[in-house]
């Protein structure tokens, strides 16, 4: 399999790679670590005219600035997986990073490949919604921030315009002694998830006083289930807290049949990974 | 559909440079095998899924059906080819998958062992765990594993100076 032709660019600098993307028009594709990209060219659901390169944009790296994280686009999921920062402030990123795909892609796919690829099987989109983190754009007419809760609009549609690179994805670390969880089920290593979960919560005196939780792969879109993390403010997240927040999550979702099963098992197996994820997030809340 | 202009791209592979004069569509995987005719790395799938194609980019694994010639330009890669020492005895992991039978038919061989190369770089002394997570992107379709756990378990301890445990342990 081979993809069809192209002409290469390797641009050393954003501005330079936005005019080039610019005045290519829009046959023209960025390139980051091609491992969603690749496969579609070689199955011909994409064939871009040029392909301009994202590797040598010094867009690489996380760093702490002031109370949020900063990741560089470039970023690859084992650079992800490697950062003792994120061990620290952010570890759900760690851990759903782990369970993208294998060794060998991990070190090639990027943070920023995966939030603006717009594939609901996608990982890393779901737990951008849930950490409510912001992209920054940069176009040929200037740079402008898009929530992550906003930018998703179907499949393989995203507020990202042609002509336009992601530089940087920004969040607020979530506060000291949070707990957190992705709960994924795949059927296979190299697998897109049947439906995954992602928690982010706090507790104080035993009870529940901020909660975030969001849905991968289980509708046209990563989902945010504010319904299902209201359900567990002011609780001690007891079974009873669990159960409304997994009914809660079900009832947003909105997954097609496909080859990882009908649409009554992957709401089902939602439901799991909820319950899974909020129980496992509460075991490591301080 | 233009022609776009083929380009001379070189990549430093086991130690030498290698170059072509290739279209930019070009994988890593032809332009090894079909330029220079390192049949090593191997093609299983061509979609990314079963690692026979693993070969060391700038010190990553990386499955090169799954990446353009162009985009290694200039970096260090290392196949299977490059792994035995330069007298011409086996590396300890080439040395290990022989003793302990890990392998039978030998096509994800060379994605195997240049795949475990890098994990024990990075780890040198893996629980078995640490190795099946580290080599699930190489798929094996004869052994079951076992032996290949086995044999890179082994090489790790070669690796690290101990004495070699038994092969039938
Ligand atoms: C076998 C296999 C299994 C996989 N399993 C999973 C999985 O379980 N979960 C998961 O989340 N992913 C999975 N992936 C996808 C993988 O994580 C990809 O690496 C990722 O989706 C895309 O990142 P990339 O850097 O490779 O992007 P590319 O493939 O280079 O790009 C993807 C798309 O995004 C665009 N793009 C990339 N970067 C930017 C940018 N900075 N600005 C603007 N546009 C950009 C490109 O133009 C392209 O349209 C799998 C891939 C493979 C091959
Ligand atoms: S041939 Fe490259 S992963 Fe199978
Ligand atoms: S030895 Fe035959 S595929 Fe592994």
């Amino acid at each position: 399999m081979i993809p069809g032709r192209f002409t290469y660019h390797r641009p050393g600098s954003v501005g330079e790679a936005v005019k080039l993307l610019a005045s290519l028009g829009e046959e023209a594709r960025p390139l980051a670590g091609g491992h969603s990209l690749i496969p579609m060219m070689k199955l011909r659901l994409a064939q871009p005219e040029h392909l301009v390169d994202l590797g040598k944009l010094g867009l690489k790296g996380i760093r702490a600035e002031g109370a949020d994280i900063v990741l560089g686009a470039i970023t690859t999921q084992a650079e992800i997986i490697d950062s003792a920062l994120l061990r620290e402030r952010a570890p759900i990123l760690q851990e759903a990073a782990q369970v993208i795909a294998d060794p060998q892609v991990r070190y090639q796919g990027t943070i920023g490949g995966n939030v603006a690829n717009g594939d609901p099987g996608n990982d890393m989109p779901g737990l951008m919604l849930c950490l409510d983190a912001r992209y920054s754009l940069t176009g040929a007419n200037g740079s402008r921030q898009v929530a992550a809760r906003d930018f998703y609009e179907a499949a393989f549609f995203t507020k990202l315009q042609p002509g336009e690179i992601l530089t940087e994805i920004r969040f607020a670390a979530p506060a000291a002694g949070h707990g957190w969880a992705y709960e994924k089920l795949k059927r296979k290593i190299g697998d897109y998830a049947v439906a995954a979960a992602a928690v982010v919560l706090t507790m104080s005196g035993g009870k529940c006083n901020g909660a975030s939780i969001a849905l991968t792969n289980v509708a046209q879109t990563p989902l945010l289930a504010a319904d299902a993390a209201k359900a567990l403010i002011g609780t001690a997240v007891d079974d009873a807290a669990i159960d409304a927040a997994a009914k809660a999550a079900i009832a947003i979702s909105d997954p097609t049949t496909d080859t990882r099963g009908p649409v009554e098992y992957r709401r089902s197996v939602l439901g799991v990974m909820v319950r899974r994820a909020i129980a496992r997030a509460k075991t490591r809340a301080r | 559909m233009s022609n776009p202009a083929k380009t001379r791209v070189t990549i430093n592979v086991n130690g030498k440079d290698l170059s072509a004069e290739i279209e930019p569509r070009t994988l890593l995987i032809h332009f090894l095998r079909e330029h220079h005719n390192l049949t090593g790395p191997h093609i299983g799938c061509e979609t990314t899924h079963c690692g026979a194609c693993t070969v060391d980019l700038d010190g990553r694994s990386v499955k090169s059906c799954t990446l353009f010639a162009v985009q290694a330009e200039g970096a260090k890669v290392v196949t299977i080819e490059g792994m035995a020492n330069a007298d011409g005895s086996l590396h300890p992991l080439q040395a290990a998958f022989a003793e302990h039978h890990g392998l039978q038919c030998g096509f994800c061989t060379p994605g195997m062992i240049t795949r475990a190369y890098r994990l024990l770089q990075e780890n040198p002394n893996p629980t078995d765990e640490e190795i099946r997570f580290g080599i699930a992107g190489n798929i094996c379709r004869c052994t079951g594993y076992q032996n290949i756990v086995k044999a890179i378990r082994s090489a790790a301890q070669v690796m690290a100076g101990q004495p070699r445990k038994e092969a039938a342990e």
